[in-house]
């Protein structure tokens, strides 16, 4: 799609896909991160009742920006013991891994990275990544708290993909597609065909799905915020046990990218539970530009739709973690294995016997 | 079962409790105080930097020996008679140089001991407490008005008087011893 019109427009297959490839980078996911880290420190020190970052800037907006510039002079540390080669690579894989998923998500009706069949498949594919890079950190690094970190960071993931697994599943019984493009357009129409208010099905169906599709968007928000690592399930990174587990050694752009990965995880895992269940780029109410008779207007729109929603989501994953205290390593693994999975599967079962109807 | 669903509704209600609580905060003004540029109101019997007020100082010593880490230094010249020092604010005369007044107020710890002896009420509580430095020599704080010179001239002054004074002294013995001498012959 943005693929084909760069290659129109640069006649070349191999700058075309540079620049597609960047072009979510720098324009989206930089900028977002860096607002992200700010809303974040605005949030918690309003939580808290403090004012936050208050020098750098009218209330301190430009303190991302300086904290970038400090992370860019500070000096790489590699300590003697640690696996170089290992150690180098794990940053560049977990951004990688997190970047990759946006290459599926559909930010606009026109605007998809890659419009791919499989999507949701891959974006779920691909966020393994990330898995392996932490894993690689935590090992490379050579330091018990790091691994402890990165081995409880792979216990969740592996764990809280199984529920993220059966809601995909679910919506994907009622869909029959892993496209995210196709998937978004078939909750067109306005937000009552939202898939959290049971999608374009109608009748007695579409009340009965209602509420499992409420449950359903529950526990795929309770499990992605598991794989992201955040408050309340970020015993990796328990700053206050494992001083901040697998990205302890890191310092300077590496820890940097770690820090960026998380936010665009943040986004990513957000997006996807905004496309799945919340109509992805679609206006709840109707376009501007349609009214206006302006078509060039509808993808802007949609574009802002998209982030409003996505960031929405975000700000509830920062309220929760300005809420909640960390879990305990073994009630983690009870939320996932005794309640999200078997509260998924009946869902599963539930909605299944639903579009039979 | 029950426990099971019990469970599940404890989460749910007791997060959603706790998420309000937060989100209430989030709207309350910050109690934050922006410390270099706003100051916060210190109470009004707080102990900080001294003061010496050296126009009503009469030297009396009082507040050096009151301190019990000895960090006020204290040297005092008398006058020469003709000099006149003026009167402290509450109508003392003034009949001490004070040619040094040293607090080392590293060394302070903020007792307030040696404010209370001062017969004249001039060294006292200041609300300065921002005075860090990088040497530590520059925490010896030295009060005595007079310039280096006009320290060393009264001094001078006062010698150059007792020696003066000690030269009459013996000029007047021998003047004494002389005529006794002269009587003892008659
Ligand atoms: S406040 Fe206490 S320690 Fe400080 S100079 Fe006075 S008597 Fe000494
Ligand atoms: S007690 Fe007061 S008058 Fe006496 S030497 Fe100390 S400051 Fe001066």
């Amino acid at each position: 799609m943005i693929f084909d019109f760069f290659t129109k427009l640069t006649g070349s297959e191999i700058s075309a896909s540079i620049i597609s490839a960047l072009l979510p980078l720098f324009l989206f996911v930089l900028p977002f991160a860096l607002i992200a880290v700010l809303l974040e420190r605005k949030v918690s020190a309003h939580i808290q009742d403090r004012l936050g970052p208050m020098r750098v800037g009218y209330h301190g907006i430009l303190q991302t920006l300086a904290d970038i510039l400090k992370l860019i002079q500070k000096e790489d540390i590699i300590a003697d013991s640690n696996d170089k080669p290992l150690f180098n690579i794990a940053p560049v894989l977990v951004f990688a891994g997190s970047y990759a998923v946006f290459a599926a998500i559909p930010f606009t009706s026109s605007y998809i990275g890659s419009n791919i069949n499989l999507g949701l498949f891959y974006i779920i594919g691909i966020s393994g990544i990330v898995v392996i890079g932490i894993l690689m950190a935590g090992w490379a690094s050579n330091n018990k708290y790091t691994l402890l970190g990165a081995m409880r960071s792979a216990a969740q993931l592996i764990s809280y993909e199984i529920p993220t697994l059966m809601i995909v599943v679910t919506i994907l019984m009622i869909t029959g597609t892993l496209n995210l493009n196709e998937l978004t357009e078939m909750q067109s129409g306005f937000f009552w065909n939202w898939m959290i208010f049971g999608g374009q099905a109608t009748g007695i169906a579409k009340i009965l799905l209602i509420p499992f599709m409420i449950v359903g968007f529950v526990v795929i928000y309770i499990s992605t915020l598991a794989e992201v690592n955040r408050t309340p399930f970020d015993i990796s990174e328990a700053e206050s046990e494992l001083v901040s587990g697998y990205h302890t050694e890191y310092s300077g752009m590496k820890f940097a990218i770690f820090f960026l990965a998380e936010y665009a995880n943040m986004f990513a895992v957000s997006a996807i539970v905004v496309v799945l269940f919340f109509g992805g780029y679609l206006s709840p109410i109707g376009y501007l530009g349609n009214t206006l008779g302006l078509p060039w207007l509808i993808p802007v729109e949609q574009l802002l739709w998209f982030t409003f929603k996505g960031v929405a989501f975000v700000l509830v994953q920062m309220w929760l973690r300005w809420t909640l205290p960390r879990l305990r390593v073994d009630q983690l693994m009870a939320i996932c294995w005794k309640y999200l999975i078997p509260i998924a599967f009946v869902n599963l079962l539930i909605v299944g016997l639903i579009t039979l109807i | 079962m029950k426990e099971y669903f019990n469970n599940i509704y404890l989460a749910f209600s007791t997060i959603f409790i706790g998420m309000m609580v937060t989100f209430k905060h989030l709207f309350v003004p910050a109690v934050t105080i922006q410390y270099p540029n706003v100051k916060p109101q210190l109470p009004s019997r707080e102990r900080n930097r001294l003061y010496v007020n050296m126009d009503d100082c009469i030297g009396c010593d009082q507040c050096a020996r009151a301190c019990p880490v000895n960090c006020i230094e204290i040297e005092t010249v008398k006058s020469i008679p003709g000099e006149d020092l003026g009167q402290t604010t509450n109508g003392k005369r003034k009949a001490l140089w004070v040619t040094k007044f040293d607090i080392d107020i590293a060394k302070c710890f903020y007792c307030e001991l040696c404010v209370f002896p001062c017969p004249t009420d001039c060294i006292y509580m200041t609300d300065v407490y921002e005075f860090s430095e990088f040497e530590r020599d520059n925490l010896i704080y030295d009060f005595v008005p007079l310039t280096e010179e006009e320290r060393i001239e009264k001094k001078e002054n006062h010698e150059k008087f007792m020696a003066e004074k000690a030269a009459q002294k013996e000029a007047e013995l021998k003047a004494k011893e002389s005529k006794n001498n002269s009587q003892d012959k008659k």
